[in-house]
């Protein structure tokens, strides 16, 4: 049984009012060019449903959770909880306990990392990666394995930028204890075979920790199909604050972690010398936790289920399809990763003789944001043999005509290179 | 916002820079990358007896900001007294381009002279290489990063 907390009904997708939900997306910038808001893998614009809870409750109920005695202490108590739940039910977890409040997808890798990895990985054990998952994804395993005596080892990426499944059978042993993978490329657009993934995790015992952080906001998750050891991910990719992420993990898994932060909250019993743990989700939630933000969370996966999931994908993929027929007819234009039907709404490029730090400052004179650089993604990079990329991300609020914007932003950028 | 950013002073630099490659025998080299954008710049100088800047060199790769700076910059510090460029400030470095740089540009713009900075620092704080030398001081590699 999984009802839903609310239920926020909407009319049939209208892109037109969905825009009118955010308020940035009208506002013109300060050049006065018209946004072309392309940079949802860093972060996705606030619906006002967003900004209103979060000021309802600064005005409301300012108060700390699980504190106080008093009125306001006990109404952000239940409002704090009931954003758990709302999360509960939107990765269609078993329990509320298993939904632990951090503060981004970040820092619930290195919870795992820490708390889980520092405590059972062993000299000889294996911590599967892969060169395409974000820094966020690769640097916390380095260090554990550094810790631990644990092994790092790698599956190796097709020419299009997926996980290559010819190595699966080798890879995915019985030394294998960790498999941590991305669900979505945040520079490729890759979406990887998490099902697949998590059923070899388990016939070798292995547990499964997915990056989340591009995928949630895009693809439905449901953490017990395929089951899923770990889960995390941002509030702010998430049309939600920032300051907010959310580890999920299954209670067996997180009742033998000891914890990650200690401090208040997150205890039973203190004495002088040793303590006791409290209860799940609190042992992982030392101190006051951005309390406003995970009330601000919860109504972000309210506005993302008013619009759900089928009408975002079909946006989206409208989108991406656009991008990817027009970007490579454009001279000059690389597009990196697979093929629309293993991609998620990411689209990384190169203009040659254009540097992508160029080449955004340029798009950003024309109203179009995207992200230049490495994508805290060095490693594949590497792989791709250039030093950085440029990549639009779409949400779906975004229209084809920005996709178009984009295209003739390009053709500015080129001409003011003098190469058109 | 500043739509003449890649003008034609910026990108002729950018196309065809001042001294771009390797010197056959520097004084001192060192070379920096922004972690950020991955941008880098290796700056070669060679000094005379007196101390002035004879000849400066870059290498790198990046963007077009980064790199015009960094030939602007070898343009400007030839002839230069080690004394005039421990006075040659940030402001200075920017005005040379004669673009209004954002607040994140200017990591760009200044990458080259971020390098020069820190090569005279340890110049500075070498045994003695400020005063000339008997011997071949041309050899003197100070410190690389890379």
């Amino acid at each position: 049984m999984n009802t839903p907390p609310v239920s926020l009904t909407r009319s049939p997708f209208d892109i037109q009012a969905v825009r009118g939900d955010f308020p940035t997306l009208a506002r013109p910038l300060p050049n006065g060019a018209t946004l072309a808001y392309l940079d949802n893998g860093a972060t996705a614009q606030k619906p006002l449903l967003v900004i209103d809870k979060l000021r309802e409750i600064y005005e409301t109920c300012t108060a700390n959770a699980h504190r106080g005695i008093h009125q306001l202490g006990d109404r952000v108590t239940v409002e704090l909880e009931a954003a758990r739940e709302k999360i509960r039910y939107f990765l269609n977890a078993a329990d509320v306990a298993e939904i632990v409040f951090t503060s981004g997808a970040t820092m619930s890798i290195n919870l795992v990392a820490h708390a889980w990895g520092r405590k059972f990985l062993k000299p000889g054990d294996e911590i599967l990666l892969n060169e395409m998952e974000h820094h966020a994804n690769l640097v916390p395993w380095q260090q554990t394995a550094r810790a631990t005596g644990a092994k790092l080892r790698f599956i190796p990426l097709t020419a299009d930028g997926r996980l290559d499944a010819l190595h699966f059978d080798r890879l995915i042993t019985k030394r294998t204890k960790l498999l941590a993978v991305t669900a979505m490329s945040n520079v490729l657009g890759t979406i990887n075979p998490i099902r697949e993934l998590a059923s070899r995790a388990k016939s070798v015992g292995a547990v499964i920790l997915v990056d989340g952080a591009q995928s949630v906001p895009h693809l439905p998750t449901d953490v017990r199909d395929p089951a899923i050891d770990f889960l995390a991910f941002s509030g702010h990719k998430l049309y939600g604050p920032t300051g907010i992420g959310v580890l999920y993990g299954r209670r067996e898994l997180l009742e033998a972690m000891d914890p990650f932060l200690c401090g208040g909250n997150m205890i039973n019993e203190v004495q002088l010398e040793t303590s006791t743990w409290g209860e799940l989700p609190a042992k992982f939630e030392a101190g006051t936790i951005p309390i406003t933000e995970a009330i601000g969370l919860g109504a972000a996966i309210d506005y993302v289920q008013s619009i759900g999931f089928e009408a975002i994908h079909t946006q989206e993929l409208k989108l991406l399809d656009r991008a990817l027929r027009l970007l490579p007819q454009q001279s000059g234009v690389t597009v990196y990763g697979p093929t629309i039907e293993h991609r998620g709404s990411i689209v990384s490029f190169t203009v040659e003789k254009v540097h992508p730090h160029d080449l955004a400052d340029l798009l950003d004179q024309k109203g179009v944001a995207v992200r230049a650089g490495h994508h805290c993604t060095m490693p594949l990079h590497d792989w791709l043999d250039v030093a950085a990329t440029a990549r639009a991300s779409f949400a779906f609020y975004n229209t084809e005509a920005e996709v178009d914007t984009l295209i003739d932003a390009i053709h500015y950028a080129r001409h003011k290179f003098r190469l058109e | 916002m500043n739509a003449d950013l890649y003008d034609d002073y910026i990108l002729d630099h950018y196309e065809r820079p001042y001294h771009k490659g390797r010197m056959a025998s520097p004084t001192c080299t060192r070379s920096e990358n922004n972690p950020l954008c991955g941008d880098q710049i290796r700056l070669e100088l060679r000094l005379d007896e007196s101390g002035r800047v004879a000849e400066a060199f870059f290498s790198g790769k990046g963007c077009a900001i980064s790199q015009a700076a960094a030939s602007i910059l070898c343009q400007y510090v030839e002839g230069k007294t080690l004394d005039e460029l421990r006075g040659f400030q940030a402001p200075e470095m920017l005005r040379l381009l004669k673009v209004p740089l954002t607040a994140t540009r200017q990591r760009c713009g200044l990458l080259g002279f971020k390098v020069l900075k820190t090569l005279m620092y340890e110049l500075d704080q070498a045994p003695t290489p400020a005063q000339p030398q008997p011997t071949d001081t041309s050899k003197l590699v100070v410190a690389t990063s890379d």
